[in-house]
């Protein structure tokens, strides 16, 4: 069967991982090639880079490591940030992506969903959203998580699976960061009104994180970085314990 | 040398790179000629079905793709293995280059577990049903990568191996020197790699 995925998210800045520290026995901490490749070797079920550069130049060093990356490492990558037209899909899968992650490339242009969709298929387009709860209501906010936009997160996410989303990753702005386990009533809330794969991300902070969440139905993969890139929890021990306690996974 | 055919369907991106890595010498060509001189024979193919089909006739690479199969071993991944059927029910109906008997039909309606997703996205064990040399470096069970909302049917004489989704997702066909896989080997890892190795090998 189908197993749940586990995935790193490297975010990169100038063609260095942002939080990427205490890689033992590697000169170069925070390369995102090298990252890369201890990753896939530690059992990565794929791998997600977000570019969070600003800059003509970091972008074009950002696609150079995504080439690279591609050029050795065959599972699959997600590519996001500044995303915002069919040419960015282009550029980003010339370089070896397969799928691309859009967020608020896609609050600005909602069309860019179903124009993505019909050019590289439902499968290539991943919506992430950046969710938090703002009196009682789930909200989807913009810029990284700082500007509300006064959206109904349910409504948008399930208006963008049913215009050629084919995977949602789910950040919860609530739980971010917090180390204390995914957030599970609002991921319920999504798994409840959508019926394409759901990463999750924002949260998690040990092992026994992802098997809560994994025995939660609707939801197919456990993304996270800090904990990765500072080694306070091992891929391939994660799992070794989630294949242990039922979760079928490749290992 | 291998020859990835190109009829505009999809990124080799990473088939081209799977292959360099392996030290296999491989070609992304049009080009009958190029095709004919090939050792081996790769199509690939994301997208719809009746696009794809209609694709690769207007390159007029058809019939040369009939005649040189019946000489050499060719590899169709994903979309590229389903054109190897003879027909598809994706959006109405399609005939397929009919290398494979039997048809490409929805996953959805076929599910035992209606709580599954359509498409498949994600690794899955691959079964192996028949031994054949393309399964020489890899084990039974391994983990490929998936991407699929149409299968295989009706195709039991060629299935060689498959993977379960609350039904038995055919996986890898063979019918003579022509094999598909469902799933992505330039995309499943080591495994992949194995199996693109063994390919490379026939």
């Amino acid at each position: 069967m189908v197993t749940k995925r586990i995935i790193p998210c490297l975010d990169v800045r100038n063609g260095r991982v942002v939080k990427g520290t205490n890689f033992e026995g590697i000169k170069d901490v925070a390369d995102p090639v090298e990252m890369a490749r201890l990753y896939n070797a530690a059992g990565a079920d794929e791998l997600v880079f977000y570019d969070i550069t600003a800059s003509f130049e970091g972008r074009a060093l950002f696609t150079d490591i995504l080439t690279q990356v591609a050029s050795e490492i065959f599972i699959p990558l997600t590519v996001g940030g500044g995303i915002n037209t069919l040419e960015d899909f282009d550029r980003v899968l010339k370089c070896g992506a397969d799928k691309v992650s859009v967020n608020s490339g896609a609050l600005k242009n909602p069309d860019l969903i179903p124009a993505a969709a019909q050019r590289y298929g439902d499968q290539c387009v991943v919506l992430s959203a950046d969710v938090k709860r703002v009196n009682g209501q789930f909200r989807v906010f913009a810029k990284g998580g700082r500007e509300d936009t006064g959206r109904d997160a349910l409504d948008w996410i399930a208006w963008c699976t049913e215009h050629g989303a084919g995977e949602v990753c789910l950040n919860s702005i609530d739980t971010d960061g917090v180390r204390n386990g995914f957030d599970l009533e609002m991921l319920d809330a999504v798994a409840a009104r959508v019926h394409v794969p759901i990463i999750a991300s924002g949260g998690a902070g040990k092992k026994e994180d992802f098997l809560e969440l994994f025995h939660h139905k609707g939801i197919d993969a456990g993304l996270a970085a800090g904990i990765f890139h500072q080694k306070l929890l091992s891929i391939s021990d994660l799992k070794a314990y989630l294949n242990e306690n039922g979760i079928e996974m490749r290992v | 040398m291998i020859a990835i055919i190109d009829y505009g369907v999809g990124n080799l991106f990473s088939l081209k790179s799977s292959l360099a890595h392996l030290g296999q010498e491989a070609v992304v060509t049009a080009d009958p000629a190029v095709i004919r001189a090939a050792d081996r024979l790769i199509l690939p193919g994301v997208g719809a079905f009746g696009d794809a089909m209609a694709k690769l006739t207007a390159t007029g690479l058809v019939p040369v793709i009939q005649e040189e199969a019946q000489k050499k071993p060719l590899l169709g991944i994903c979309l590229g293995m389903q054109l190897l059927f003879e027909k598809s029910y994706e959006y109405g109906e399609h005939a397929g280059l009919g290398f494979v008997k039997g048809e490409v039909c929805p996953l959805e309606p076929d599910l035992a577990d209606k709580t599954l997703k359509v498409p498949q996205i994600g690794w899955n064990a691959l079964h192996i049903l028949k031994d054949d040399p393309l399964f020489r470096y890899i084990r039974e069970g391994e983990y490929v990568y998936y991407v699929h909302s149409y299968y295989g049917k009706h195709c039991v004489e060629s299935t060689l191996a498959v993977s379960d989704y609350s039904l038995p997702v055919t996986g890898v066909v063979r019918a003579g020197k022509v094999y598909g896989t469902q799933f992505h080997p330039e995309k499943s890892g080591d495994t992949g790699l194995r199996i693109l190795k063994a390919f490379s090998e026939l």
